[in-house]
């Protein structure tokens, strides 16, 4: 079924009708048959398709919690057509097998494009690599690893598997967080709040002294660094340093992490524990001066699906993550577009064009042009709305913008050329 | 506890039953019925019911001493936690308890203000058995209204005062609200009382 | 009151009618028949997922005292092992008709989540490293006894010196917020790396230095050191700990005639406090346990004496 969006706006401001052909690629709209499905997107944006850099799918191994069908319907309601889907999977994705596997889960219910996020260690163990080279050699073709969740603590062995990923143009992906400075337990920015609630410290030096390291070991091994969900002023510095530097590094943010402080957490509701932590006003600023001189290349979700059991557990004890998907571009609207940091070009940069390139997704990131895969999404920057988490596409509900009132931008989303989510 | 003049509302007119001079003619009747009926001030203890009943028994136990020359053992019975209606109610804050020595084969004279309802007096006879064994209980009270729920009957009464339910029998103490007086006050909004 | 679960939850008022009944509640323990009726009817379990008979018994006397049927539930190591999730546990409890939990749980703000889960009035006996303000309550109570001993009552201008970890202390949170509402002036004293981040922000005065401070206190409250503390790295013996934050017989003899030693137990002796200290005239350590109780009963009263507390 081929479509025609006519008036639709593109992020640089002309207007322009697109022809959505049978076979997923964009036409020429003068081509397009009397017969074909008509939306009409006047006062809407039409931006390519939305690109996430880190996405946890729960499945194989916790579908109680997410599925590859779930977490990607919940992708496509947040305008995505690509998402990453990281290693911490049961079996962890860190062989050739788990990864073609996790990528044969995409194909057969993805409601979205799944590039497979290898590990960087055995089991995310953190001692012995994982099978970098047959994952990247493997039919899912994979580029980013990562131990997401732990961090990859051991400088020799992050030495070893920065230098092998180059072989193949591979990059790792680095959970920053130093395991002594921050520990298992620690689950509250270190700050006045986690003095006065009594929870163990997160300071937000344990993440910015591994990124330090990282960077120089990145110059060391002459490969390429990506810093997941950067949450501290610290970290934006050292970056800003290793970019001036000629370092080869990225950087994602969190939407969380552009809008969420510390003081939610003090009524203990575990919606809102996170790793990183949410932080406190002065890392929150720096994170979004960062995302828009683009010290910040990119937005990640870090979406993370949890059961309601495994969030029920006192604070210290329950499991950190919130979803993300489904109002990432929201919380880039409110805190950055809606401020005057961000224009719409630069939208598009940070969460389609810069992680697709950063995945090495050739089908992703493209200008809306004839010729190109129609992975598109249409915006409506006025429309707002108040989040219930329970008419969430995600099967799980924590999600920390519950009862928020926020944009609510996403109207269509069409990935290789299906309609995968329409208001 | 019975009513109380801090919660008459001032909108309300209130008629004076007895003044000052009349209060204490009243209570000096008392003292010497109550050395009456216990044949002198020997073993005999005053406990007053929070809070103008407090007031009251100190009063009693001074002019006893005064009659008798001799020393009345006087103090204080709290019966907040034996109120039969203490959850209805939003919290309390209980007041002092104070018992001079053992109750034990005593006489106890229990003075309250207003005789009312009656369920203060039930209380006080549960919070009494907790406390001991007094050889025989009496009840004290300046006003007798009328209306009681409960089988009791006072032994000494200062004012027998037939009122209606919507009236509201208020004592004045000096020490709490500058004067002494007995006071009605008539309101219709008012149900009816403790 | 709804529930008791944090110190900052109290206004003058209440902290001073919770202290003064208390003092009611202390002469019931001399009377022949030990029990009031104001809670009868009434079910408080005691859930303890963290040990302490001193705090456990106390609740249980206080409970039973005001003649509210008390359940002691020992829920050490369950739900989490087990695959029972907090919520269903207390949920669980709370279906058989519960009128009020009182909780010792060593995570961090539990008492105030199984509030926000469940029907029944919560009273917070300990969370985690955060609050434990019945215990604060009683040191208030003895505190206030001890001054009114002193000829010196109320706690306006009062120093109360509160010494050693208050990183991981409950006790301190709570006393810290509990004297802001009393009016009394805590000064904290830890060795650095026992001491909060931002303490500052709490309104008292924080040093490093227990003899700058130990002959002016009017209260001196030791708080135990645990000893996986040294191995933690906090400071390197006990020695030297002792050295600089024990409450030595040297230090014991720079205290005013007037102060008193606290110590919320179980002590340390030889290390936060000597055994010439803890056995010192001015020792209040005994008060604060027999002040336990009748804090207790207290508190459970103003909870439970009136149904104005119950959920809706």
């Amino acid at each position: 079924m081929s479509l025609l969006i006519t008036g639709a706006k593109l992020a640089d401001g002309t207007s322009t009708d697109l022809y959505v052909t049978d076979s997923g690629v964009l036409g020429d709209p003068s081509d397009a048959p009397g017969a074909a499905q008509r939306i009409d997107a006047a006062g809407l944006l039409a931006l390519p398709g939305l690109v996430d850099m880190h996405t946890h799918l729960r499945q194989p191994g916790r579908e109680d919690a997410e599925t590859v069908d779930t977490g990607t319907a919940a992708a496509a309601r947040g305008g995505f057509t690509c998402v990453h889907a990281m290693a911490n999977l049961t079996p962890v994705t860190d062989t050739a097998e788990a990864a073609e596997y996790v990528q044969s889960l995409g194909e057969r219910d993805g409601h979205c494009q799944v590039r497979v996020v290898g590990a960087v260690t055995k089991g995310l163990g953190g001692k012995d690599l994982a099978e970098l080279g047959r994952m990247a050699s493997s039919a899912a073709n994979v580029r980013v690893f990562s131990d997401d969740g732990k961090c990859v603590d051991d400088s020799l062995v992050m030495r070893r598997a920065l230098t092998y990923v180059k072989s193949f143009n591979g990059v790792v992906a680095q959970h920053s967080q130093d395991p002594r400075l921050a520990g298992p337990g620690a689950c509250c920015h270190e700050s006045e709040w986690s003095g006065r609630l009594g929870l163990p410290g997160w300071p937000s030096q344990a993440e910015s002294v591994i990124v330090a390291r990282d960077v120089q070991l990145a110059e060391l091994t002459d490969s390429r660094i990506h810093v997941c969900h950067v949450s501290t002023a610290e970290s934006v510095e050292v970056i800003r340093w290793a970019k001036k530097r000629g370092i080869k590094v990225t950087a994602e943010v969190t939407p969380h992490h552009l809008l969420l402080d510390t003081p939610l957490v003090a009524g203990y509701d575990t919606t809102f524990k996170v790793n990183p932590p949410l932080r406190t006003s002065e890392h929150l600023e720096a994170v979004r001066e960062a995302l828009a001189d683009g010290t910040i290349d990119m937005i990640g979700t870090d979406h993370a699906p949890h059961a309601r059991q495994d969030k029920d557990h006192p604070f210290d004890v329950a499991l950190p993550g919130m979803l993300g998907l489904e109002q990432a571009l929201a919380v880039v609207l409110e805190v950055m577009v809606n401020t005057g940091r961000l224009d719409w070009p630069t939208v598009a940069e940070r969460m389609s064009y810069a992680p697709a390139r950063l995945g090495q997704v050739g089908e992703q990131g493209r200008e809306l042009v004839v010729g190109e895969p129609a992975n598109l999404v249409l915006v409506d920057p006025s429309a707002r709305a108040t989040v219930d988490a329970n008419q969430s596409r995600s099967r799980s509900r924590n999600n920390p913008y519950h009862g928020r009132e926020l944009p609510d931008p996403v109207v269509t989303t069409i990935w290789r050329g299906k309609v995968t989510y329409q208001r | 506890m019975a009513d109380s003049a801090t919660n008459t509302p001032t909108s309300q007119v209130s008629r004076v039953v007895a003044d000052d001079s009349e209060v204490a003619r009243v209570l000096t009747r008392m003292a010497h019925q109550i050395l009456e009926a216990n044949h002198g001030a020997e073993n005999l203890v005053l406990l007053g019911i929070p809070t103008r009943g407090v007031q009251l028994a100190k009063r009693l136990a001074a002019l006893i001493e005064s009659i008798e020359q001799h020393p009345v053992r006087q103090g204080e019975l709290d019966i907040t936690m034996y109120r039969d209606d203490l959850r209805a109610n939003p919290t309390r804050n209980p007041a002092r308890t104070s018992i001079p020595g053992s109750i034990d084969n005593s006489t106890v004279v229990l003075v309250d203000d207003v005789l009312f309802s009656a369920r203060t007096i039930g209380a006080a006879f549960d919070a009494l058995r907790d406390l001991g064994r007094p050889k025989a209980v009496r009840l004290a009270v300046l006003v007798d209204r009328g209306h009681h729920e409960l089988p009791v009957a006072a032994d000494h009464v200062g004012r027998t005062i037939h009122t209606a339910a919507d009236e509201r029998v208020a004592v004045l103490v000096t020490e709490l609200d500058g004067r002494d007086a007995i006071t009605i006050t008539r309101t219709a909004q008012l149900g009816g009382q403790a | 009151m709804r529930h008791l679960l944090s110190c900052a939850d109290l206004d003058l008022a209440t902290a001073t009618a919770i202290l003064d009944l208390a003092e009611e509640m202390q002469q019931v323990q001399s009377r022949p028949v030990k029990k009031l009726p104001a809670l009868r009817g009434r079910t408080i379990v005691n859930i303890f997922f963290e040990d302490s008979t001193r705090t456990r018994t106390s609740f249980e006397i206080a409970g039973k005292w005001l003649s509210a049927d008390t359940i002691n539930v020992s829920a050490k190591g369950s739900s989490v092992s087990k695959g029972e999730s907090l919520r269903d546990t207390m949920l669980t409890l709370d279906a058989m008709g519960v009128d009020a939990f009182v909780i010792r749980h060593g995570s961090s703000g539990a008492a105030a989540q199984v509030a926000s889960w469940v029907k029944a009035q919560v009273v917070n006996a300990g969370d985690g490293q955060h609050e434990h303000p019945t215990q604060a309550l009683l040191d208030a109570y003895t505190m206030r006894q001890h001054f009114r001993l002193m000829g010196n009552d109320g706690f306006a201008g009062k120093k109360i010196a509160i010494v050693g970890d208050l990183l991981h202390s409950r006790v301190v949170r709570s006393n810290v917020l509990l004297q802001q509402v009393l009016g009394g002036e805590v000064v904290l004293v830890a060795p650095p790396t026992l001491v909060p981040t931002g303490v500052e922000t709490w309104g008292c005065e924080v040093t490093g230095d227990l003899d700058s401070v130990i002959e002016e206190a009017d209260i001196v409250m030791m708080l135990r050191v645990q000893r996986e503390r040294m191995a933690g790295g906090f400071f390197p013996t006990e020695r030297e700990y002792t050295e600089s934050f024990g409450l030595t017989p040297e230090r014991l003899a720079k205290l005013k005639n007037s102060a008193g030693i606290c110590h919320p137990g179980p002590m340390n002796r030889g290390v936060e406090i000597s055994s010439a200290a803890a056995d010192a005239a001015n020792s209040l350590v005994l008060d604060q346990v027999a002040a336990g109780v009748a804090i207790r009963m207290s508190v459970l009263y103003h909870l439970l004496g009136s149904n104005e507390g119950a959920a809706k």
